[in-house]
């Protein structure tokens, strides 16, 4: 394999894997408070195509990724309304979610279909960026993917070093013995349920303002989707969400690689790789949860009810 | 029973109190759903108007679309004949809380099971009359739904993998398969380019039910309405009367008593999921045995995902999930109408079917707690 090969396809990789990456973390703060959120896949077609026109109208691409941040934030209170405040079944109010998002941003996106707007721009990073190979593949990228850098890890202390994230942890795993600690439950569980939201909403945006940047109806083709399998490859945890976007966006980018190769798979064949891959990937991480132990969070998907176990 | 608060953050005066109730009125079950169905429409008609379109003008032109004729009403049944099939094979999922999000890809591989054999095989063989490649081809379509079912089938079964997502990943590898035949190898080379099979031999189309009364005498509607129908009928009287009815019923409430209880459950999510894939894979099969007579690039504008809602709405009940898949086919036939005059995508039913499932799950909260409006 030839280095230009090699390099192409790691900064190919980056390029895809950032848009899910952010969706994945954004899951994992809502599982982990006990919410699980299916409505990803609405969530970031919602956030990319108000980050897409909100960067449109003007002219910065910083307001659309911002705008679609509030909007998936926005979308994620249905979901925490439904089933927080009004305990129904979390499976179906996030599918609702989804259909509701694709349905609104393709009616909400109509004017906008082909229309050239704006992007984000790469920023060669001093110094680090003129490293050969790893300058090139890491630092000379856009700054929503050197956000995504700082995001992954920066999640990961949050969650596993801090006291707040202690108590997000233990009102995922055990609500009634967090709030008997004094940790308002439904305070944090909208709180995180909204991160969630907004870290899908800039998901969305990184495909419609850096990766494929334009807007195009039902434009993130299952990412979301994609996104909450990798919560589950990644057992609740950023630093493994990291590895597991990336690999997805490898896979991704092999199939342009493969295609200007000139191996002659059907493209469809092709383009299928992405979810059969997202499904190895879950069969291999459920195999080794049950032998590690790893579980869900315990509370996962069960509305909090004062007094009641 | 304990009083619980909810909603107490901040310094607001009110605050909503939800107690459980001790009875459960069966007024609710009624009201609900159809008050979930105005609420969305209302609130759909508010984003319709946000986007700059009258929503009453909307609205009109869809109920004419659905409604307003007979061929209108015809066209309204043709719809919900998939919405029927699939929509039973999700809800008998879901009774056992298996979360079979796949219906959409499971009609795909019905179509072209079905499509596979109606292109190639009657040529090959002659002496079988068309009754029976009918027949044959049911089987089929029902046999490749049901298998593309049994992957996260059996996924779940003994690995204990997430069907949700698996269903879903499947649905979308399902499409690109048609997109493959009807791109590569099955494409018609009188096409032009476009993506499509050949027709199939019209001996082999679904046929058309006796013209009722309130059909226009063009009407489309297809012998797959009776076997939706009569799918219905069957899986009222299994889920209701049958030991394995039971079961399924047990499984979906109480995993552990199911397990002591002696039931095997791995058994049943792979009898379930069959089934449930089954009777997607046969909408697929009727959608274009019965109405396209080709297979093509779309074949389904999200029945699958359609499916879903009219289960849910239907509280997982056979027969109420008929009438409830036919006010949903009027939904899609109205939102071709949307687009045919108005020029609205076809995805704001979409909109409208997120929004009634929201309602619906709104308003469950009224059947099991009083909500209360009060002084702090």
């Amino acid at each position: 394999m030839d280095w230009v090969f090699l390099s192409a396809t790691l900064i190919a990789a980056i390029r895809a894997g950032t848009p899910i990456l952010y969706a994945t973390i954004g899951e994992i703060f809502a599982e982990r408070s006990g919410v699980l959120n299916l409505g990803v896949e609405g969530m970031m077609l919602m956030g990319a195509v108000s980050g897409f026109i909100v960067g449109l109208k003007t002219g910065s691409p910083w307001l659309g990724a911002l705008a679609a941040m509030l909007v998936g934030g926005a979308m994620s209170l249905i979901h925490a309304f439904v089933s927080i405040t009004l305990r129904g079944d979390q499976v179906v109010s996030g599918l609702a979610l989804t259909l509701f998002g694709s349905g609104l941003s393709a009616l909400i996106g109509k004017p906008y279909v082909g229309v050239p707007g704006v992007r984000f721009t790469a920023w060669k990073i001093p110094v680090l960026g003129d490293i050969p190979f790893v300058g090139e593949i890491l630092f000379q990228r856009d700054p929503l993917v050197y956000f995504s850098f700082l995001l992954f890890p920066a999640a990961w202390y949050f969650i596993y070093r801090t006291r707040p994230g202690l108590h997000l942890r233990a009102v995922g795993e055990d609500p009634a013995t967090a709030d008997a600690a004094g940790i308002n439950v439904f305070r944090l569980r909208y709180l995180y349920t909204f991160v969630g939201g907004m870290l899908a909403g800039l998901g969305g945006a990184t495909i419609s303002l850096s990766y494929t940047p334009g807007w195009i109806e039902g434009m993130t083709a299952g990412r979301g989707w994609i996104a909450v399998g990798l919560v589950i490859f990644a057992f609740w945890d950023p630093l493994r969400a990291a590895l597991g976007s990336y690999l997805f966006g490898g896979v991704n980018s092999l199939q342009f690689g493969l295609q200007t190769k000139g191996v002659t798979i059907p493209i469809y064949f092709l383009q299928m790789m992405p979810y059969l891959f997202t499904i190895l990937v879950l069969i291999f991480a459920t195999r080794e949860r049950v032998r590690r132990r790893i579980g869900a969070p315990a509370a996962l998907g069960i509305p909090y009810v004062r007094g009641q176990r | 029973m304990s009083v619980q608060d909810m909603a107490r953050g901040g310094r607001f005066p009110w605050r909503l109190r939800v107690e459980q109730r001790l009875v459960r009125p069966r007024w609710v079950s009624a009201v609900v759903p159809v008050l979930s169905i105005v609420l969305g429409f209302l609130t759909g008609a508010l984003l319709i108007w946000l986007n700059g379109v009258n929503p009453v003008q909307a609205y009109v032109a869809m109920a004419k679309g659905a409604f307003g004729s007979k061929y209108a009403i015809g066209e309204t049944l043709v719809k919900t004949i998939p919405l029927i099939l699939a929509g039973l094979g999700v809800s008998l999922a879901f009774r056992m809380q298996l979360w079979n999000i796949g219906a959409e890809g499971q009609l795909h591989m019905g179509a072209i099971a079905a499509g596979g054999i109606a292109l190639f095989l009657p040529q090959r063989f002659p002496g079988i009359p068309a009754w029976m490649w009918i027949i044959i081809i049911l089987l089929a379509g029902f046999a490749a739904g049901a298998l593309w079912a049994l992957i996260p089938g059996i996924l779940k079964a003994y690995m204990n993998v997430n069907e949700i997502i698996t269903t879903l990943m499947l649905n979308y590898v399902a499409i690109l398969w048609v997109d493959y035949v009807v791109n590569v190898p099955w494409k018609d080379p009188a096409s032009l380019g476009f993506p499509l099979t050949a027709m199939f031999p019209k001996e082999l189309w679904l046929p058309r039910t006796p013209g009722l009364f309130f059909l226009n005498p063009r009407h489309r509607v297809h012998l797959g309405l009776v076997f939706g129908v009569v799918a219905a009928l069957l899986l009222y009287i299994f889920v209701t009367r049958s030991k394995w009815g039971f079961e399924v019923d047990v499984i979906g409430r109480n995993q552990k008593a199911a397990r002591y209880a002696g039931m095997s459950i791995a058994r049943n999510i792979l009898i379930v999921m069959a089934i449930s894939g089954g009777l997607a894979g046969v909408a697929g099969m009727a959608e274009v045995m019965g109405i396209i007579h080709r297979l093509q690039h779309q074949i389904s504008p999200g029945y699958g995902y359609t499916a879903i809602i009219i289960a849910w709405l239907a509280k997982l009940h056979p027969l109420v999930l008929l009438v409830v898949a036919f006010l949903f086919g009027a939904l899609l036939v109205a939102g071709d109408q949307l687009q045919i005059t108005m020029g609205l995508p076809v995805a704001v039913s979409f909109i409208l079917q997120g929004l009634i499932l929201f309602f619906v799950l709104g308003g469950d909260i009224l059947s099991y707690y009083t909500i209360r409006l009060e002084r702090r």
